[in-house]
């Protein structure tokens, strides 16, 4: 049975796509997946750097488009871990050096072998948008707790319903507890209540992802943190487990004054 | 009193904001209709009702709403009273 083709999207940039495909990829290897990651980010190329192998790049998915090499030729095996590679971006070209038909093509060509093949797409809801959830068998969506990203991804989430490719499941990367107690910060039920999509997996906020791009080392790697732990979890759920949410995130105790709040909430009745 | 001023710190808590101002924003963005429609067919509706009654312009509210799968223009425009002398039927509400 072929494996499973993802494309983590967001619609707006700087949310964490790369980050979370990184260790998506490196937490499944973890249990014993194979797993490729392909960066379609053409032009903009960075799932190499953030996964610490961008020493290893001989060739690119444009490459293996044009036929200067072979797909084969153009997967980097990640060394510490054994059932990991990656399929490079090109640096030099375009989004419109490679098109969505040969895209799925090539993700099919490499889901025969894997488990799991994660395509870290592009910002945005062009061509390079197109060519990421081309070969999808599930779109995951990336998005941060600020309204600019919860806009951007209920916009993205109407095109990959177009695409037939929904309706998807959700990721809410980089919630800070903290912002999210004082009340200056959407929470998880808030944006599940915006997008009204299933969600994945929430992500805390941490310094030591700065930390691991640094270094090259995914935050996946570690088993300890809270961030890692996250990755985890979502791992664990893509291979169908059931694991509950972190705690921490949830809203604090309910007082009976939270729950009157709550009650008028629900008598107001949100979008959708 | 604590508690009070604790619910009235809460209630404009800047998430309380951004969850408002998403809904709308939102309600925009699924409806798909360009602004400048939208802002199009308020001034017409307010031409039309205001050419049969006098009508509180500070208190209009017109806007898409989003409930149920299905997006609604909602108007909220306050009448003060008829429009003496324009209408087609002078004086007929006048009594009153």
């Amino acid at each position: 049975m072929p494996g499973t083709v993802i494309t983590i999207t967001s619609g707006k940039g700087g949310v964490g796509k790369t980050t979370v495909t990184a260790n998506l990829a490196v937490a499944l290897a973890l249990q014993g997946q194979h797993v490729t990651a392909i960066d379609t980010d053409i032009g903009l190329r960075n799932l190499d750097v953030v996964m610490g192998l961008e020493d290893h790049i001989i060739y690119d998915i444009v490459d293996v488009v044009r036929g200067h090499c072979h797909l084969s030729q153009a997967l980097i095996r990640d060394k510490r871990l054994s059932g990991l590679q990656l399929l490079p971006a090109s640096q030099t070209h375009d989004k419109s050096a490679v098109t969505p038909q040969e895209v799925a093509i090539i993700s099919q060509e490499l889901a025969a072998n894997n488990d799991f093949v994660l395509i870290d797409s592009p910002a945005g809801i062009e061509m390079g948008f197109q060519n990421a959830v081309a070969g999808a068998d599930e779109v995951v969506i990336v998005t941060t707790p600020e309204m600019s990203a919860v806009r951007s991804a209920d916009r993205i989430i109407g095109l990959i319903e177009a695409a037939g490719k929904g309706p998807g499941r959700l990721i809410i990367n980089r919630i800070n507890p903290g912002l999210v107690r004082r009340g200056d910060m959407l929470n998880t039920f808030d944006v599940i209540e915006f997008l009204a999509i299933d969600l994945l997996g929430v992500i805390p906020e941490d310094e030591a992802v700065v930390v691991a791009t640094n270094q090259g080392r995914p935050q996946a790697f570690e088993q300890s943190r809270p961030i890692s732990r996250a990755f985890h979890n979502i791992a664990h759920r893509l291979l169908g487990e059931d694991i509950p949410f972190l705690p921490i995130f949830e809203e604090p105790p309910e007082t009976i004054l939270t729950r009157l709040q709550r009650f008028f909430r629900l008598g107001q009745g949100g979008p959708r | 009193m604590e508690i009070l001023t604790r619910l009235f710190r809460r209630r404009r808590s800047s998430k309380e904001m951004a969850k408002e101002r998403l809904r709308l924003i939102l309600v925009h963005d699924r409806s798909g209709i360009p602004p400048e429609l939208l802002h199009r067919m308020k001034n017409e509706l307010i031409t039309v009702i205001s050419k049969h009654v006098r009508i509180d312009h500070r208190g209009i509210n017109i806007n898409l709403e989003h409930s149920d799968g299905l997006t609604r223009l909602v108007a909220d425009i306050p009448i003060i009273g008829a429009r003496h002398g324009t209408s087609e039927r002078p004086g007929g509400t006048r009594s009153r």
